[in-house]
């Protein structure tokens, strides 16, 4: 299934969960997440699968002024 | 200094005035010596995109600026529209465990880095409902900044001079007017250069000053940072013990009385 994670369109295998993707992709450390514009709080990275056409931001804290 | 004279954001006490950013440093080494070079207690990050596929143990800017030891307040730089910068600050309220201090910044062009204040207004209206504690980078116009403070923004930040311009304090008699109007904190944000300017926009009365690239671009970035918590503390010193009127011409410091000549 396609979804678009970061702004990249990525092939995900069907059944995944946001804790199977943040393991995949090596991302660690404190990060959040919005879901088609909307929170997903960490509480629900282990439960929440992903669909297709989903639309996944994936943040952390930067330098910035 | 006064042994009360602390800094109240969101009805918390800070020793420190001087608030200070985490960009444009050579690593996260130097970033971290600047900032506690500085006395800073309020520190601002930005809320960006992680890289996809980074190493693991990849250093992290928390790992040097931990949330225990700061106050972290997260920034909406980048932000060109009410909506971008919104999702930023929701991003971050939940990137920092609920903690909902933020920095709105909705910027107008890229070459000036002015605030597009209507589009502001917009997004300090929708965080303030959403309970965020906004502080929000406006113009020097005191009418916007009273504004921002009826609106339920908890802080009022005009810029001295653009972002990142170096340019100082371009228009005293408004953050004085600013000032004079408020009763939020006022911290002048963006556009100090120099020790000089963090002191000026402290003598006209500023709760505070906040400034990344002074710093982060000095030659010596420590040892600016070093020069910055100074020129705070004595253009605070300076404006709480008032300053001697300004004459047109000269008044003698030593007595004419008891002269033998």
């Amino acid at each position: 299934m396609q979804v678009t994670i970061n702004g990249e369109t990525r092939n995900l295998p069907e059944k995944i969960t946001v804790n199977d993707l943040l393991n995949e992709m090596k991302i660690e450390g404190k990060i959040a997440i919005e879901l088609n514009q909307e929170i997903l709080p960490r509480s629900q990275f282990s439960e929440y699968q992903i669909n297709p056409g989903d639309t996944l931001e994936i943040v952390h804290a930067i330098g910035g002024g | 200094m006064p042994k009360d004279d602390s800094l109240i954001i969101d009805g918390h006490p800070y020793t420190s005035r001087l608030l200070v950013g985490t960009g444009k440093y050579k690593d996260f080494e130097e970033t971290q010596t600047a900032i506690e070079a500085s006395g800073a207690q309020i520190v601002t990050v930005a809320i960006r995109r992680t890289n996809i596929g980074q190493e693991k143990g990849e250093k992290n800017l928390l790992d040097y600026i931990p949330p225990d030891k700061y106050t972290l307040l997260p920034n909406t730089a980048g932000c060109y529209d009410a909506d971008s910068a919104i999702r930023t600050c929701r991003l971050a309220r939940e990137l920092l465990d609920g903690h909902d201090l933020v920095k709105l910044e909705v910027l107008g062009d890229e070459k000036t880095l002015f605030p597009d204040v209507p589009a502001t207004l917009q997004a300090a209206e929708t965080l303030v409902k959403e309970g965020f504690k906004v502080m929000v980078y406006t113009n020097d116009d005191p009418i916007m900044a009273k504004r921002f403070e009826e609106l339920g923004c908890i802080a009022v930040m005009p810029l001295a001079a653009p972002i990142g311009s170096g340019l100082g304090i371009r228009n005293p008699y408004n953050i004085r007017t600013i000032v004079e109007n408020a009763s939020v904190p006022i911290l002048v944000d963006a556009g100090v250069g120099t020790a000089s300017d963090a002191a000026i926009a402290m003598e006209l009365g500023c709760d505070g000053v906040l400034m990344n690239t002074a710093i982060a671009e000095a030659k010596d970035p420590v040892l600016m940072a070093s020069a910055m918590k100074k020129g705070i503390e004595a253009g605070r010193e300076a404006y709480l013990a008032g300053r001697m009127p300004r004459r047109a011409y000269a008044s003698a410091s030593s007595p004419i009385d008891g002269a033998f000549f």
